[in-house]
C-alpha cells in the first residue's frame, strides 16, 4: 500500500509556502512519518523520518565472525571492513594462504566483498599463519578476527 | 492516461531508482510493484509501492541478480512488464529474453540491441560500422589473452569488464608487471557483479572527457535529448555529472550528438540508450566508448534541462506507442548538475560504510532535486552498492547551477556514517571546476584524493 502521502511535488509547495511566510521551519508528525522542513542559511532542508511508522521489522542473519579474544603471544588478521570473506581470489582458485605459511606484513591473505567491491585483506605484520577463522564465503563484521599469525 | 498495455508493472530493482521508477508508475495509473530483497523489506521504496513482493535473501545473487527468482516473482505478481531499472539485470540479454518467453513486456531494448551493446567487442564492431571512431584494444577471456592485446594498446590501459558498465571491474594498469595482479582482481569483479569474468583490455586516453548522449528510440527513429558531462570520476566511478556537457564548440558537440543518432538509427533501437565517448580535451576529437542500453544513474540532468520524464518515455515505448517527440521539440533549457551521495569514507580511500543514517536532511526548494531512498533512519545494507541518494541542481546558467549546488551542499546533513557529501562540497568549490570542462584527472589533482 502507498502510505507516503507527499511527492516531491508537495514538498517543493511546501517550501514555497513558508518562504513566503514568516517562519522558519514546519514539523509535521504522523503515526506514518515525520517531515521537518526548516530553513538552512539562504537555502532549506527536507528531513524525512519513518523509523516510527509500522513496519514489520526484518531480522539480519548474525554474522558468523565476530570480534574475539586473540590467544597471548600470536596477532590477529582482522577484516578491515564489513562484508563477505573469500580466501582465494576466485571460485575454484586456490587459495591465498593456507595455515603454516609464512607471510610479510604486505602479503594478501583473502578478500572482503563489500558493496561488490573486492577488498584485498592484508596480512599486517609478519608471521606464520597458526589458524584460519573464517570459512570461506561467510559474512564479517568489521574488525573481526580472520586469522591468526604466530611469530615466525 | 493509462496505457493499453503495462497496467502492473514489476519493478528488479532497489534503492533510489526503484523509488523513481515506482513515481513515474504511479504517476501515469499503473501499479507499481517491487521485488525486494528480505535485507529491503523495510526500504523507502517497498514502503512506497504499492505491492511488494519478496524475490530472495539478501545476497544479490539470490535475489536482484537470480533471473528465476525475479522471474517467478513477476508471474506470481501477475504483472505486465517489467522495468529492470540499471545495474543488476538491466542489461543481462538472457533476462530479457527470459521475461519475454514468461509473456510480460521488458522495459527496455530488444534482445538484439542488448546482444550488440552488451559484449564491449560487438559494441566496437557495431559502432564502427555505423561510422562511429573507436579506441584500440581487445577482448581477453585470460591473462595470456589480457598480456598479448597489451602489447598492441601498450601502458597505461584499462581493464574493463565485456559484461560490464557503470566502471565496475575497472582497472587501470600502468605497468607491465602490475598487470597479472590486476587482472586477478578485475576478474573477480567482474564474475562477482556480472556473472562472466571476460574482460576487455583497452588503451587508456589520458586527457580526455566523458561526454555521453541521451537517446531515445521507438525502432523507426531516434532523438537525442542532448549531452552530459561526466569527466569527474574516480575509478571509473562518476561523481559529477552534469548537462549539457560545457564548455565543447559548437560544431564538434553537434557531431557528438549527430554520431550517438547515427548508432542509435542504425541497431533501430528501441527504448532510452546512453551513447558514452571519450573526448579529446583538447582537440575535441571523440571515440565510442560504450553504450548503455538502460536507464542512467545521470539521468536527472537531462530530465531537468528538457523537462522529459525518461522513465515516461521507457514505459511509453516499451508499450508499443511511437515516439511522441520530434527532435526539433527537445529544447535544452539551463544547465543541471547531478552529484552522488555515497556511503564512502572518501578520506579513508573510499572506503564502503555500511550502517543507519541517523539523520539524512536532504536540500530542498527551488532548482533542487532529490532522488534518494534513504530518510532519517534509513538503512544502507552492505550487500549492494554505496549510492544513497543523489542530488540534482538546475538553473539558468551553469553558473548559477554551480552556486545553487554549493548552497544546497551546505544544508545536507547526513549523520550515522560517512558520505561523499563533503567531498562534492571541495568539488563545488574547486576553481577548476567553476570553470568547466574538466577533464578525467580532475579528481587526482584534488588535494587529499
Amino acid at each position: 500500500m502507498t502510505d507516503l502521502p507527499l511527492t516531491p511535488e508537495d514538498v517543493a509547495d511546501i517550501v514555497a509556502i513558508l518562504d513566503g511566510s514568516g517562519y522558519d521551519r514546519i514539523d509535521v508528525t504522523t503515526a506514518r512519518f515525520r517531515l521537518r522542513v526548516a530553513r538552512d542559511g539562504e537555502g532549506w532542508t527536507q528531513e524525512w523520518d519513518f523509523s516510527a511508522a509500522d513496519v514489520p521489522a526484518v531480522a539480519e542473519p548474525a554474522p558468523a565472525a565476530a570480534l574475539e579474544t586473540v590467544p597471548e603471544g600470536l596477532t590477529a588478521v582482522r577484516s578491515p571492513l564489513p562484508g563477505t570473506f573469500y580466501r582465494a581470489p576466485q571460485p575454484g582458485a586456490a587459495p591465498f594462504v593456507a595455515e603454516g605459511d609464512a607471510v610479510t606484513a604486505d602479503t594478501v591473505v583473502g578478500i572482503v566483498e563489500t558493496m561488490k567491491l573486492m577488498n584485498p585483506v592484508h596480512a599486517g605484520a609478519a608471521g606464520i599463519v597458526s589458524a584460519i577463522l573464517a570459512e570461506n564465503a561467510a559474512p564479517v563484521e568489521n574488525g573481526a578476527v580472520l586469522m591468526h599469525l604466530a611469530p615466525a | 492516461m493509462s496505457l493499453p498495455r503495462i497496467r502492473r508493472l514489476f519493478i528488479a530493482n532497489r534503492g533510489e531508482i526503484a523509488l523513481r521508477i515506482i513515481r513515474t508508475a504511479q504517476k501515469m495509473g499503473i501499479t507499481a510493484i517491487l521485488g525486494v530483497s528480505e535485507a529491503d523489506r523495510a526500504s523507502l521504496p517497498a514502503r512506497l509501492a504499492d505491492e511488494t513482493v519478496v524475490i530472495g535473501p539478501a545476497p544479490s545473487v539470490h535475489s536482484y541478480l537470480s533471473i528465476p527468482a525475479v522471474i517467478a516473482a513477476a508471474q506470481a505478481a501477475r504483472a505486465d512488464a517489467v522495468h529492470p531499472g540499471y545495474g543488476f539485470l538491466s542489461e543481462n540479454a538472457a533476462f530479457a529474453r527470459a521475461v519475454g518467453d514468461a509473456g510480460m513486456i521488458f522495459v527496455g531494448p530488444d534482445v538484439a540491441s542488448l546482444e550488440a551493446m552488451g559484449d564491449k567487442l560487438m559494441a566496437r564492431r557495431v559502432s564502427a560500422a555505423a561510422g562511429l571512431p573507436v579506441v584500440p584494444g581487445g577482448e581477453a577471456e585470460d591473462t595470456d589473452a589480457a598480456r598479448r592485446v597489451a602489447e598492441t594498446t601498450g601502458y597505461p590501459l584499462l581493464l574493463k569488464a565485456v559484461s560490464g558498465g557503470g566502471g565496475r571491474g575497472m582497472k587501470r594498469v600502468d605497468r607491465p608487471e602490475d598487470l597479472d595482479s590486476q587482472i586477478a582482481m578485475a576478474m573477480a569483479e567482474a564474475e562477482a557483479a556480472f556473472g562472466d569474468p571476460r574482460l576487455y583490455v583497452e588503451r587508456f586516453i589520458a586527457r580526455g572527457r566523458h561526454v555521453e548522449v541521451q537517446i531515445l528510440g521507438d525502432g523507426q527513429r531516434a532523438i537525442h535529448l542532448g549531452t552530459r558531462d561526466c569527466s569527474i570520476q574516480r575509478r571509473f566511478q562518476k561523481l559529477v555529472e552534469e548537462a549539457p556537457a560545457p564548455n565543447i564548440p559548437v560544431d564538434k558537440h553537434q557531431a557528438i550528438l549527430d554520431a550517438a543518432v547515427r548508432l542509435a538509427t542504425h541497431l533501430r533501437y528501441r527504448g532510452a540508450g546512453t551513447v558514452e565517448f571519450l573526448v579529446d580535451a583538447e582537440r575535441f576529437d571523440f571515440y565510442f566508448l560504450e553504450m548503455n542500453a538502460r536507464i542512467q544513474v545521470e539521468h536527472p540532468v537531462t530530465e531537468a534541462v528538457t523537462g522529459i520524464d525518461l522513465i515516461e518515455q521507457q514505459l511509453l515505448i516499451a508499450d508499443g506507442q511511437p515516439l511522441g517527440i520530434p527532435q526539433e521539440m527537445v529544447r535544452i533549457a539551463g544547465h543541471a548538475i547531478e552529484v552522488r551521495i555515497n556511503a564512502e569514507d572518501w578520506r579513508r580511500d573510499f572506503r564502503p560504510s555500511p550502517g543507519t543514517a541517523t539523520v539524512a536532511a536532504w536540500p530542498a526548494g527551488p532548482g533542487i532535486r532529490v532522488d534518494s531512498h534513504i530518510a532519517s533512519g534509513g538503512v544502507v545494507p552492505p550487500h549492494y552498492d554505496s549510492l544513497m541518494g543523489k542530488l540534482i541542481v538546475s538553473a539558468a546558467t551553469r553558473g548559477e547551477a554551480v552556486a545553487r549546488l554549493a548552497g544546497a551542499l551546505d544544508g545536507l546533513r547526513i549523520e550515522g556514517l560517512p558520505s561523499t557529501a563533503d567531498l562534492h562540497r571541495a568539488i563545488a568549490a574547486d576553481p577548476r571546476f567553476v570553470a568547466g570542462g574538466v577533464d578525467t584527472r580532475f579528481f587526482e589533482g584534488m588535494a587529499d584524493g
